[in-house]
């Protein structure tokens, strides 16, 4: 039972975790105030293997990394949006948050809906309506690091970074 | 063969790579300052801590290659700022780093010599884009990249596509690099250039100053660029003269093939102030004449040297700034603020009122050194108008070039600035 929590275009950083609780590392905080200002109830309702859709230049602003790790410590299985800003787009593979792009998915979802989503084949099943939808391949290399887990993780395994 | 991002790439790779391949470089140089810092160091010591494999015991891949800033807050207004800094020196003391504490990163990195054309350099904060300007690479990253950098003097890329803006013309009389960049931001859009490299180029690019090209290289962030690049030339081996004596390749773009080409013709502009609370939201100067302004703020990496100060002196020479406003102005780097203290840009700016604080990032980031009130209304030389980005979160920013700023001290409303060139 994975929910969708819709949100729009051009969702800031700020959006994601407003500034003034982002001097915090502490992860049960990120996630208590995780989109509290778009989405009053999710830091209360969300729960684990949740999904957030989205839909142009998520996560677009600053390069801090208190963004991908609030909605990380939220417990969201996975980020579906139409495009993602660069910047949020390699911290959320870094940290190991899975970050997908398919514009079907979002364009045919609606907020409180039931979802699928494969992380290894793309493939996103729309439970409610039935429909299923592919989203845009990982790039090998990205794929690597984020079945580690993290680049960190990724290098741990490897070695080095190649 | 190729734009030249893929002429950079291929140098360093000794082959040729191909737009949107996934690559893994050396990277020349990394750089933090005093507020992203401290999580770089968090991942660096997660990832060389308690790691057999050799090389990598806890020390940063070549000390004289890292490079930490304080700029953000200095000196520390908060002692929440001085502890921040306490515990980096710590790590910079324990890594041999020295800490460069004499201006904006991005102003200081080019002015010691770090960035030649060729280099492949990263940086924990979003401008690092900015030394384009000199035909390098350089694009900003989150702290996880950059702790990563710091231990293994690597990262990965995907080989951006690109985006060329063709800037032709002369500046018609009260038009600047700033008001240009403005024009750009407005038809590209706020993330037209996402995942993208703009390489900018034409016979105005060619005739223009290092100076004029940073600003244009620093705000390709403001297009969601990855990068900003201009082709190396004579200006740029004159400016690097005495700044560094290492060799660099002047790589040039080869039959590039770009996703896309806008040409702007500059003597078809005039004066503009981009609105809060996009950097898109760009009108002609003349029809914001009403709008009143609390403060406004000459500095950055924007638009902090010392041309932008002798514009604005200029304008400000024996006069005083409107009792209704205030002025706040900080040169982007020590060299800047010396060289205008010779020139006497300075005097010229207390005399009219001004406060002159030290080489930093100052309010821009609305930490100290003149954070805006609720509903207060700032005029700047920035290079973000994001509400509230200054100080209170209903804080409006208003951009524009350094001419238009001062004009506007003069007055306290937002002004043309031909009317006082
Ligand atoms: S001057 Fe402003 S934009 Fe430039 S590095 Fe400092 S805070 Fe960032």
């Amino acid at each position: 039972m994975s929910r969708i929590w819709m949100l729009g275009d051009n969702v800031n950083t700020d959006v994601i975790i407003p500034g003034r609780y982002n001097v915090t590392t502490d992860r049960a905080q990120l996630a208590r105030y995780c989109l509290c200002e778009v989405l009053p109830a999710f830091g209360q309702q969300v729960q684990a293997g949740d999904v957030v859709m989205a839909g142009h230049n998520f996560g677009c602003g600053s390069s801090r990394e208190h963004a991908p790790a609030a909605l990380l410590a939220s417990g969201v299985q996975v980020i579906i949006a139409r495009s993602f800003a660069r910047i949020f787009y390699r911290n959320a593979v870094n940290i190991g948050l899975p970050v997908l792009v398919c514009e079907d998915a979002v364009l045919n979802s609606i907020d409180g809906q039931e979802i699928e989503a494969d992380l290894t084949t793309g493939i996103i099943r729309n439970r409610t309506t039935g429909q299923a939808f592919q989203a845009e391949p990982l790039d090998p290399f990205v794929e690597r690091i984020v079945a580690a887990g993290g680049i960190i993780e990724y290098i741990r395994q490897e070695g080095t970074l190649r | 063969m190729g734009t030249l991002t893929e002429e950079i790439f291929s140098h360093k790779l000794g082959r040729a790579v191909e737009q949107d391949e996934t690559v893994v470089v050396d990277v020349d140089r990394v750089m933090s300052h005093d507020t992203t810092t401290p999580l770089a160091i968090q991942a660096f010591r997660k990832l060389t801590r308690g790691d057999e494999s050799g090389g990598r015991s806890g020390r940063v891949f070549d000390a004289r290659r890292s490079h930490i800033v304080f700029d953000h807050i200095i000196p520390a207004a908060t002692i929440a700022a001085a502890t921040l800094h306490r515990d980096v020196r710590t790590f910079a003391r324990e890594q041999d780093i020295s800490i460069l504490q004499e201006g904006i990163c991005h102003q200081v990195m080019p002015e010691r010599g770090y960035v030649i054309p060729g280099d492949i350099i990263v940086g924990a904060d979003s401008h690092t884009c900015t030394y384009g300007a000199l035909g390098a690479f350089a694009t900003g990253m989150g702290s996880t990249d950059i702790g990563v950098a710091y231990a293994t003097g690597r990262t990965w890329f995907r080989v951006p596509r690109t985006i060329n803006i063709r800037l032709t013309g002369t500046l018609p009389f009260g038009v600047y690099a700033k008001d240009v960049t403005f024009e750009i931001v407005r038809q590209v859009g706020v993330d037209g250039a996402n995942y993208r490299a703009i390489e900018y180029s034409g016979e105005l690019i060619e005739r223009m100053s290092v100076s004029e090209r940073f600003t244009f290289c620093n705000m390709a962030i403001e297009m969601g660029g990855k990068a900003g690049l201009v082709a190396p030339d004579a200006t740029t081996r004159a400016w690097l003269q005495g700044r560094t004596d290492r060799q660099y390749p002047m790589l040039a773009p080869r039959n590039p093939r770009y996703e896309r080409v806008i040409e702007i013709d500059a003597s078809q502009l005039q004066p503009t102030v981009a609105c809060p609370p996009d950097v898109n939201n760009v009108v002609p100067v003349g029809e914001l004449e009403t709008v009143e302004i609390d403060q406004v703020f000459l500095g950055t990496c924007t638009n902090g040297r010392l041309d932008d100060l002798a514009i604005a002196a200029a304008i400000l020479r024996g006069k005083t700034i409107s009792p209704r406003t205030r002025m706040v102005v900080i040169p982007a780097s020590r060299e800047i603020y010396l060289e205008a203290m010779r020139l006497g840009y300075l005097e010229i700016f207390v005399q009219a009122g001004a406060s002159v604080g030290t080489p930093g990032c100052g309010p821009c980031i609305g930490r100290h050194n003149g954070v805006l009130a609720p509903g207060e209304r700032a005029l700047t030389t920035m290079n973000r108008n994001f509400t509230g980005r200054m100080g209170d979160p209903t804080s409006e920013i208003y951009l524009g070039s350094p001419a238009t700023v001062a004009a506007t001290a003069l007055t306290g409303h937002i002004t043309d600035p031909r009317k006082f060139l």
